[in-house]
């Protein structure tokens, strides 16, 4: 089977002179959640942005399941933009029926589901949610969606820590074996323990790709406290 | 609830101290059905795949046992429960002889001061 994502020297630049990603090869297995870790202006929304057709690249590429960002990869990827773009005048109830509609592997009956146990009602208006309930609303129908790929950007950084409990515990019991989740987040610590690897990147670079318990092995020390060495101010 | 974790140590070998602990603590109990990996990922909140990792190892160690279908089960040697508990008191008296020595106490005055501290948990 194919890597589900595999990105061979991809670069992008914006036209200032400078590489928001310089030459990045990364390779990702079905079956795994995965951290995408840097600090900021490290090159992690740009390269999310290549891998659902956002962004063209300057040179090199990115295959999902084989096939380049298009119409057929964004069947099979589940996308959470850092920054919302829902309809503020809808209701949550309209926007399930949005990406019914738009999406054949949508799960209306798994959103419904874990709005519930959210305490998010169908007939609330998007504009009177607060910033918070907004990201859940967002995230809840991303993760009900039967994806091959979720990528998540920033998915847990506006909701409070109760609420980032529910959310990691929706994408642990929600996702599909076979399914690969790749996130990027500032909170290491709240969300090492569910992932399979992390990658750091660098100035557009993967400087680090590895399993969290090697790295715990081999370094003796969590992800969390390896971030803040390898990227001390 | 989830699962208190520490940072420095590779996560499945503490699932399986935790899962250790359950067993030894008499939550599981030879021969019972331990839940599904995802069940207990999503227990512990870590990932599944970790999970699998740990509840392999505890089946290389004889503690548990798969059965094709049905899933894990608790090993019924009771032998090896009691063998478990031992070590893992041995590691807890380690630890306690270690603090007491750190404290500058002579195994005597660690002896004497145990004495009383189990006697006073009696009477209480």
């Amino acid at each position: 089977m194919k890597p589900i994502l595999e990105c061979y020297g991809l670069s992008k630049t914006y036209g200032n002179g400078r590489w928001a990603l310089s030459n990045l090869n990364l390779s990702l297995e079905r079956g795994q959640i995965v951290g995408l870790l840097g600090p900021n202006g490290s090159g992690k929304t740009t390269l999310i942005k290549l891998i659902n057709d956002l962004l063209v690249p300057t040179e090199g590429g990115v295959q999902i399941d084989g096939n380049l960002p298009g119409v057929e990869t964004k069947k099979i990827v589940s996308y959470l933009p850092e920054r919302t773009y829902l309809t503020p005048s809808w209701k949550v109830q309209d926007l399930i029926t949005y990406f019914g509609d738009f999406y054949e592997n949508f799960r209306r009956d798994r959103a419904e589901e874990m709005l519930e146990a959210l305490g998010i009602s169908l007939h609330a208006r998007l504009r009177t949610l607060s910033k918070g309930t907004r990201e859940k609303v967002q995230l809840v129908m991303v993760m009900s969606r039967d994806a091959q790929l979720y990528i998540l950007d920033e998915p847990i950084g506006g909701v409070d820590p109760a609420a980032r409990d529910y959310i990691l515990n929706t994408i642990l019991s929600n996702y599909n074996e076979n399914a690969t989740i790749l996130l990027s987040t500032h909170l290491i610590s709240d969300i090492e323990n569910i992932l399979d690897r992390v990658i750091f990147l660098q100035n557009g670079q993967v400087v680090l790709n590895a399993s969290v318990d090697e790295v715990r092995m081999e370094q003796k020390k969590s992800v969390d406290m390896l971030f803040r060495e390898v990227f001390r101010c | 609830m989830t699962w208190v974790l520490d940072n420095n140590m590779p996560i499945y070998l503490q699932l399986m101290r935790r899962i250790q602990q359950d067993i030894i603590s008499g939550r599981y109990g030879p021969g019972d059905k331990l839940p599904s990996v995802r069940e207990l990922a999503v227990e512990a909140a870590v990932n599944p795949n970790t999970m699998q990792k740990a509840l392999s190892e505890l089946e290389r160690n004889g503690l548990v046992y798969s059965q094709r279908t049905s899933g894990r089960f608790i090993t019924e040697d009771e032998e090896l429960l009691k063998e478990l508990k031992k070590e893992q008191a041995a590691r807890y008296l380690e630890e306690f002889i270690e603090n007491m020595h750190n404290l500058g106490l002579k195994d005597d005055e660690i002896r004497s001061l145990f004495e009383d501290a189990v006697k006073g948990d009696k009477e209480e």
